[in-house]
């Protein structure tokens, strides 16, 4: 079974009086270990699309199902729950908490989302940081470090809990070349070592060639291939 | 739990100016209360332990209707014998009395064989009444101390009257009354003490022994005018006053009404008001550290919650149950109000110490009051609880607000 089903899914905002829509009958289906992209221009629905599989919002009509669940049935709680258990999130401005180490932030989604207990936190923490190359910089607070190893650890926050699928919201776009590509190999080596599967979001198409799948996305609508902007 | 606290202590220094100032504003109004209660609680209890042990006693015991004309002190409305001996009765068997006095007031002409005034006096049993009112004899300011509080022919009399009619100890005076028949019997008497006035009824009283105060007033029986009575601690008056309160209702006359009337110290003197408005001043200073926590802590907490929505948003995403965001933001505002509060409680500790090395010392009409003030541990752990139950309190609304937050909106915010 795919592990994300998408049967036209439809979603659209209030803005004032009106409904807009963002996203207009989508339907498509991603398996598991897939190295997958959503490309498009600014406002053509991309951050939409991966807030609801991400379940962080509810479509407005269709079925959408992550990993055989229906996300329009969770409730804010079970929500929360299931995004804790089956993803992880990687941030266009990397999103780390300032108060916590490089350490601590990865060890973050354990310690208030899983409860592991201290050892096996330790042991999957420690084996995160090696996995990024951030063993050098780990005890480090965001603010003492660069651009491209706060998205280490944002990528190491994101695994850290054994998901099923990471979303990545334009997680290269405030980062140099160099460091954009780094993070992306870096990121399908994880998907190599630990299975997961991963959907990122750019506008960029150098980077969205990285990707192994591709769906374009244009005023909310799925651009059939070779289409793309 | 802890590393909830943890992240709360990370997110508290974040922000160091803010959470300085805010804690700051806590102690300062923590400091305060508690200053202001040890200040308080001393000046009552000096003035409560003068009254009670110099002159009053804990409780009084009076022929019903005595009180309402006290200050005519009436000869009419003595205890009779048999019904002091019932009184007695019930006295002995209330454990928490330790002592009582039975004394018998009158008003007499006082002479120093050239001029005349009037004195309001008391005969007492010497022995009964140290009991009774240890006190008073650290109210002697002329004469013996340490022997009998006061002997048969001798009088103790107010420094006032001392003053005014130019008498000392050893001085003869003369003593004029008029008894319960009209009748006026006079007595030599020897001034055997001159007394500090203290504030309150019976503040300017004179002392003679009870023999010579019904010898003067020609009493054919043992009557006596007033009981007081002295309690193990101050602290059981109120239930020993409900025991003593029953028993006494049964004691009644052939009409079945009841004879006696038993009061407080704190029906019988003014300072009882004083001791009110004490309270009541207590009670305003606390609203206003309540005030002051619940607006300090809640601004904080607001700005907090407003500064960090990219932040919830990022932990509501990644898993963090509302419940969990809720608690970080609780825990922030109840650490400032523990923090502010523990600080409070160490420095008015520390002044509250630096009191009882070198006290204060004032003057409350003509008596001079030293202030040892003391913490009690039930009020520090009151402020505590209430400095950290409303800073609580105040975290409440953000806190929600924070866990109410939807991540999406929240991830967007710039």
């Amino acid at each position: 079974m795919a592990l994300i089903q998408a049967s036209d899914v439809t979603k659209n905002y209030r803005v004032g009086d009106d409904d807009v829509p963002a996203l207009r009958g989508l339907s498509f289906e991603i398996d598991e270990g897939a190295f997958a992209a959503f490309v498009g221009p600014s406002g053509s629905g991309k951050s939409t699309l991966l807030n609801l599989i991400g379940c962080l919002d509810h479509p407005t009509s269709g079925t959408l199902r992550v990993g055989g669940t229906d996300i329009a049935t969770l409730s804010r709680s079970a929500a929360a729950r299931f995004r804790g258990e089956n993803l992880g999130f990687v941030f266009q401005d990397f999103n780390l908490v300032p108060v916590l180490s490089g350490y601590e932030n990865i060890e973050y989604p354990l310690l208030m989302v899983r409860g592991w207990s201290p050892e096996k936190r330790r042991d999957r923490v420690r084996k995160m940081i090696a996995a990024v190359d951030m063993s050098a910089h780990a005890h480090k607070r965001p603010d003492q470090l660069s651009g491209g190893q706060k998205q280490r650890i944002a990528v190491a926050r994101a695994l850290v809990g054994e998901p099923r699928l990471v979303l990545a919201d334009e997680p290269t776009a405030n980062l140099d070349h160099d460091t954009a590509y780094r993070i992306l190999n870096l990121m399908k080596a994880m998907r190599d070592d630990f299975g997961t599967s991963f959907i990122f979001s750019t506008h960029d198409p150098k980077i969205m060639n990285e990707a192994e799948l591709s769906f374009t996305l244009e005023d909310g609508r799925l651009q059939p291939e070779g289409a793309a902007a | 739990m802890i590393s909830t606290l943890k992240l709360a202590t990370r997110n508290l220094l974040r922000y160091r100016r803010r959470t300085l100032l805010t804690a700051l504003l806590i102690m300062l109004g923590v400091t305060a209360l508690l200053l202001f209660v040890a200040a308080a609680g001393s000046f009552k209890q000096t003035m409560v332990g003068s009254i009670t042990d110099s002159m009053l006693g804990h409780l009084q015991i009076h022929r019903k209707g005595y009180t309402a004309s006290i200050d005519n002190l009436p000869l009419n409305m003595s205890l009779q014998p048999g019904l002091v001996s019932k009184i007695e009765a019930a006295l002995k068997t209330e454990p928490d009395v330790a002592a009582y006095s039975l004394r018998v007031k009158l008003g007499a002409m006082f002479s120093n064989f050239t001029e005349n005034t009037s004195i309001r006096l008391n005969g007492i049993d010497p022995v009964a009444e140290d009991a009774t009112v240890p006190g008073l004899r650290q109210r002697i300011n002329e004469g013996d101390k340490s022997g009998s509080l006061v002997l048969p022919g001798s009088v103790l009399i107010p420094t006032l009257l001392a003053r005014g009619m130019k008498v000392k100890v050893g001085d003869a005076v003369v003593l004029v009354v008029t008894n319960a028949s009209g009748s006026v019997n006079g007595k030599t008497f020897t001034v055997g003490g001159v007394l500090d006035g203290v504030t309150g009824p019976g503040g300017r009283d004179g002392y003679i022994h009870i023999d010579d105060a019904r010898e003067l007033l020609r009493m054919e029986k043992p009557e006596v005018m007033e009981i007081a009575v002295r309690l193990k601690s101050i602290a059981t008056l109120a239930t020993a006053q409900q025991r003593l309160a029953r028993a006494f209702d049964e004691i009644r006359n052939k009409e079945g009404k009841v004879v006696t009337e038993l009061h407080s110290w704190a029906d019988l003197s003014p300072f009882a008001n004083i001791v009110r408005m004490i309270d009541l001043m207590t009670l305003f200073i606390r609203i206003m550290l309540i005030a002051i926590v619940l607006v300090s802590v809640m601004n904080v907490m607001l700005m907090a919650v407003y500064e960090r929505i990219r932040e919830i948003g990022t932990l509501a995403a990644i898993g963090t149950q509302p419940g969990k965001l809720m608690a970080i933001f609780l825990a922030e505002g109840l650490l400032l109000g523990l923090a502010g509060a523990a600080a409070g409680i160490a420095i008015s500790s520390a002044l509250v110490a630096a009191l009882n090395i070198s006290p204060l010392v004032f003057a409350f009409g003509r008596e001079q009051v030293t202030l040892h003030p003391h913490l009690a541990l039930a009020e520090v752990l009151g402020v505590l609880g209430l400095a950290v139950f409303v800073s609580g309190l105040a975290s409440l609304q953000p806190a929600w607000r924070a866990a109410r937050m939807d991540p999406i909106q929240a991830l967007r915010h710039v």
